[in-house]
């Protein structure tokens, strides 16, 4: 069998399409998920939250028989009181003031799970006006100013200006399996917890600030993971959080897994936003001035808000070019339930005003909406509102060129005629890879490639989340080493074993992590030279390579004043949308989809139009059915029968295209594919209402607003 | 309490108003059988009862004396529909595949009798009380049509003309 291992040309990893790694374990039920795990001696924990969304506690009153329970509140802290991430602003449970409903307060953990649910606990509060408009909020959490050239030059030649303001709702995760955690106290005062997340080492390290311990002390093992879209990034931190003082106070293993209610109700969801647009245009449809403002509501806490709006104003001028741009962004605090990473993270925001903005833009002027993207799209070499040159894998007109042919645009333009009630509609768009301008340098992730007598196992704190993680890179290492996929195997993201890779988020797993993997597997190929993997560790003993985050060269960039290469590289994306609206019921019926994406290389071709296929289910979502109704600061439908995601009677057909224009800096050529599908559906959509005459500026377009807009322009 | 699971008689003692899944996965220790929303929303939950698709979520397990139940640990020689769940992609996080391969068995099985590949709007009326939030569920229909002998397509893949 050792002769197999230098076997190249048979063993072609990358760009097949192999066997998941946990594939039979899922489709068999094997897959152990953290619902699924017990522990001697378990008991079962529950939080207790706030019911008002602003106010101070009164007391607090316990209306059942306390034998038996573990009562935990903030004294029990033995660390500080904090959801350690970007500020420390959020308590990890609330000591007198209350800042949101469904805040965390106090956890109760009972061996029964039947008398945990009845135990009745009673808060009384002293209500306070919440802030529930991010547009009278006096806080904020973080304000950018992204300025190139001189918007009133630009607006001075302009023949028209065109301004509007776009809105974008909250939206739910709904991964399929809720939120859960164990935490298993050791006898050393140490403490192991199991879950479903996407970061280990962000539950890590809120566990060390919160317990107040070294490193050591703390252990996180991610379980099989049913979903994460970013809402398993920040939250899993303070479930962790709660279950590790309920296990260190009870001395036993201690689950909390959140019913679907709890976790529509007291988790993140994606940021709702205000996109304002003013813009000056040639007659020609030159874009020759661009002013944004980006209002983003961040809820109670800041979590990851300024990322977020990063992101989002970085994305926001879409992917045109234009001399003369301003593009001014805050994320302010509201008293809702703090708003989190979800898939996408600010760009679906800011690029479904950018896209449906032009569709306007071109309507005012009587262009085309395709004639205006080719004349201002992006090219190679092209400078962003950041000033970032745009490198020669700058593929706008291409997927839009693609996805043109693949939906047959004209032929279906010209069908549809003058047909009333159908429409196409299209959205060309970008997205950076990556953490965005210094994050990766800060992040400094490592990964480490070990040597085995059977070939090598990967060992990395990237999750697998559904995407496709262990399997993508078991290719790109077997790849890299001339070896079969079979003889690379996965480390589990168990902190005890693995380096801090950086959280699983940002698109970056293949391109950032992929790329640190492969430059692992390239030295362990020169170590170990014409021996096979048995031989050299025979001869040399243990080989494991640990290879940490290199920034590309030329990539620089200065936070202060937001300049410079804001992403190493972009993908690009475009979508093309065939619907018909009913005049009688206002309901949208989407006819069909065309996806297409450059994402520089294909790892694992199926899981990449996977990507593809869900992210764009979940944008039809967004933008048609997915709404979170929120009262007095409370979400109001947190369940699945009235949030409504896309079931297989409403998600249209769905055909993706993947263009491969290399980038230097990924694996073989690889850049990010995850989030990126989530980026335009939502403004293809509208446009496409907007062709079958509906002008509609805000999302989800549910029945309701198609009516208001139907009614409001007779 | 009797009655059958997985092909085998079993008996358990559990309050008759007892959630169907929990007896499962608590007193039997199936856990294959997952629970996505407990009010008959999501089915992943899914079971079959004496040959046809529950949520089980929704079920007292009193309901099941004598009957015939089937879970996700019953399939076994890994039939064709799953083999095809790996080799088409239709599990992601997989949290939803038991409940989505449970749901479309029985129409598999019955198609594969009759020798044809069942159309894609029979496929998404069957699965239209599942919910997979992964996919896009166009994996989910490749993967049951391949394994009633549906030709597998490739990922539509063109080079790029900049890089
Ligand atoms: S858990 Fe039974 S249908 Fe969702
Ligand atoms: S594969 Fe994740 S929900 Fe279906």
């Amino acid at each position: 069998m050792v002769e197999n291992f230098r076997n190249q040309d048979r063993y072609e990893s990358v760009g097949r399409n192999v066997d998941r790694k946990e594939g039979m374990s899922k489709v068999t039920g094997q897959a152990k998920y953290v619902d699924d795990l017990n522990f001697e001696g378990m008991i079962y924990g529950r939080t207790i939250r706030s019911e008002i969304p602003r106010g101070k506690i009164k007391a607090i009153h316990l209306e059942f028989d306390t034998e038996g329970f573990t009562i935990v509140d903030y004294r029990d802290i033995p660390g500080k009181n904090l959801i350690a991430l970007i500020q420390d602003d959020q308590p990890c449970l609330v000591e007198s003031e209350i800042n949101h409903a469904d805040e965390p307060i106090l956890l109760l953990a009972h061996p029964e799970k039947e008398k945990l649910l009845e135990a009745k606990v009673r808060i009384e509060t002293i209500s306070e006006i919440p802030v529930l408009d991010p547009l009278q909020s006096g806080k904020i959490f973080k304000e950018i100013l992204i300025s190139k050239g001189d918007i009133e030059a630009g607006f001075g030649l302009a023949d028209r200006i065109v301004e509007g303001e776009y809105r974008t709702g909250h939206q739910e995760h709904v991964y399929i399996e809720p939120n859960g955690m164990i935490a298993v106290p050791t006898p050393d005062g140490a403490i192991t917890v199991y879950g479903s997340l996407q970061c280990p080492y962000y539950v890590h390290g809120a566990l060390m600030v919160l317990l107040g311990v070294p490193e050591t002390k703390v252990r996180v093992v991610q379980t099989e993971t049913g979903g994460g879209f970013g809402g398993k990034e920040d939250y899993p931190s303070i479930i962790a959080c709660h279950a590790a003082l309920l296990a260190l106070k009870s001395g036993r293993p201690t689950k909390i897994v959140y019913d679907r209610v709890e976790d529509m109700q007291a988790t993140t969801r994606r940021h709702p936003a205000i996109v304002r647009h003013r813009t000056g245009v040639a007659a020609d449809g030159t874009l020759l001035s661009m002013d944004v403002e980006v209002i983003m509501d961040g809820g109670a806490y800041c979590t990851l808000s300024p990322v977020v709006l990063s992101r989002g104003v970085i994305h926001a001028t879409g992917p045109y070019r234009c001399d003369n741009v301003r593009i001014r962004g805050r994320v302010v605090h509201t008293n809702t339930p703090p708003n989190g990473a979800f898939r996408g993270f600010g760009a679906p925001q800011t690029l479904f005003a950018s896209e449906v903005h032009l569709d306007r833009i071109a309507h005012t002027l009587g262009l085309d909406p395709i004639e205006i993207r080719e004349k201002n799209a992006f090219r190679p070499g092209d400078v962003t509102a950041t000033g970032q040159v745009l490198p020669e894998d700058t593929s706008a007109l291409q997927v839009l060129r693609e996805a043109l042919k693949k939906s047959d645009y004209y032929n279906i333009r010209k069908k549809i005629g003058t047909q009333a009630k159908r429409g196409v509609g299209v959205a060309l768009y970008w997205h950076g890879s990556g953490f965005t301008g210094a994050g990766e340098v800060k992040l400094a992730s490592k990964a480490t490639l070990e040597l085995l007598p059977s070939g090598a196992k990967v060992r990395v704190a990237s999750t697998e989340i559904g995407q496709g993680t262990r399997t993508m890179l078991a290719q790109i290492v077997a790849q890299t080493l001339g070896w079969s996929y079979d003889s690379i195997e996965v480390s589990p993201a168990d902190t005890a074993v693995v380096p801090d890779s950086g959280p699983t988020v940002a698109s970056r797993t293949c391109m950032i992590v992929g790329r640190l993997l492969q430059r692992c597997a390239e030295e362990m190929r020169f170590r170990i030279g014409n021996l096979t993997p048995k031989q050299y560790l025979e001869k040399h003993g243990p080989l494991e390579i640990t290879k940490v985050y290199e920034k590309p060269p030329a990539i620089q960039w200065d936070d202060e004043h937001y300049r410079g290469d804001a992403y190493g590289t972009y993908g690009w994306g475009c979508n093309v949308v065939d619907l018909e609206w009913d005049a009688v019921t206002y309901e949208v019926k989407v006819k069909k989809v065309i996806a297409v994406f450059d994402i520089g290389k294909a790892i694992h071709p199926i899981f990449a139009a996977g990507q593809i296929e869900g992210g764009t289910a979940q944008a039809i979502g967004y933008a048609l059915h997915e709404e979170v109704v929120m009262r007095n600061g409370r979400v109001a439908n947190p369940q699945l029968t009235n949030y409504i995601i896309p079931t297989t009677m409403d998600t249209p057909p769905i055909e993706a295209v993947i263009v491969e224009n290399s980038y230097r800096f990924g694996p073989f050529g690889a850049k990010g594919v995850g989030e990126m599908p989530m980026d335009g559906p939502a403004a293809a959509i509208v446009n496409a209402l907007f062709a079958a005459g509906v002008d509609v500026r805000e999302i989800p377009a549910t029945p309701e607003r198609i009516m208001e807009a139907v009614c409001y322009s007779r | 309490m009797l009655f059958t699971l997985n092909g085998k008689i079993t008996e358990v003692s559990a309050p008759s108003m007892k959630r169907l899944l929990d007896v499962l996965r608590e007193d039997c220790g199936l856990t294959g059988t997952k629970e996505g929303c407990g009010e008959g929303e999501c089915g992943a939950c899914t079971v079959l009862v004496d040959g046809l698709p529950i949520n089980s979520c929704l079920v007292p397990f009193g309901q099941v004396q004598n009957a015939d139940v089937k879970t996700i640990e019953g399939l076994i020689g890994h039939t064709d529909l799953q083999k095809a769940f790996v080799s088409e992609c239709g599990a992601q996080c997989g949290i939803c595949t038991p409940g989505m391969i449970l749901m479309a068995a029985p129409l598999v099985e019955r198609a594969q009798a009759e020798g044809r590949i069942p159309a894609l709007a029979e496929v998404q009326e069957t699965l239209a009380g599942n919910l997979c939030r992964c996919t896009g569920y166009v994996a989910i229909y490749r993967a049951i049509q391949t394994a009633c002998g549906a030709k597998s397509e490739q990922a539509s893949v063109i080079s790029g003309e900049n890089g």
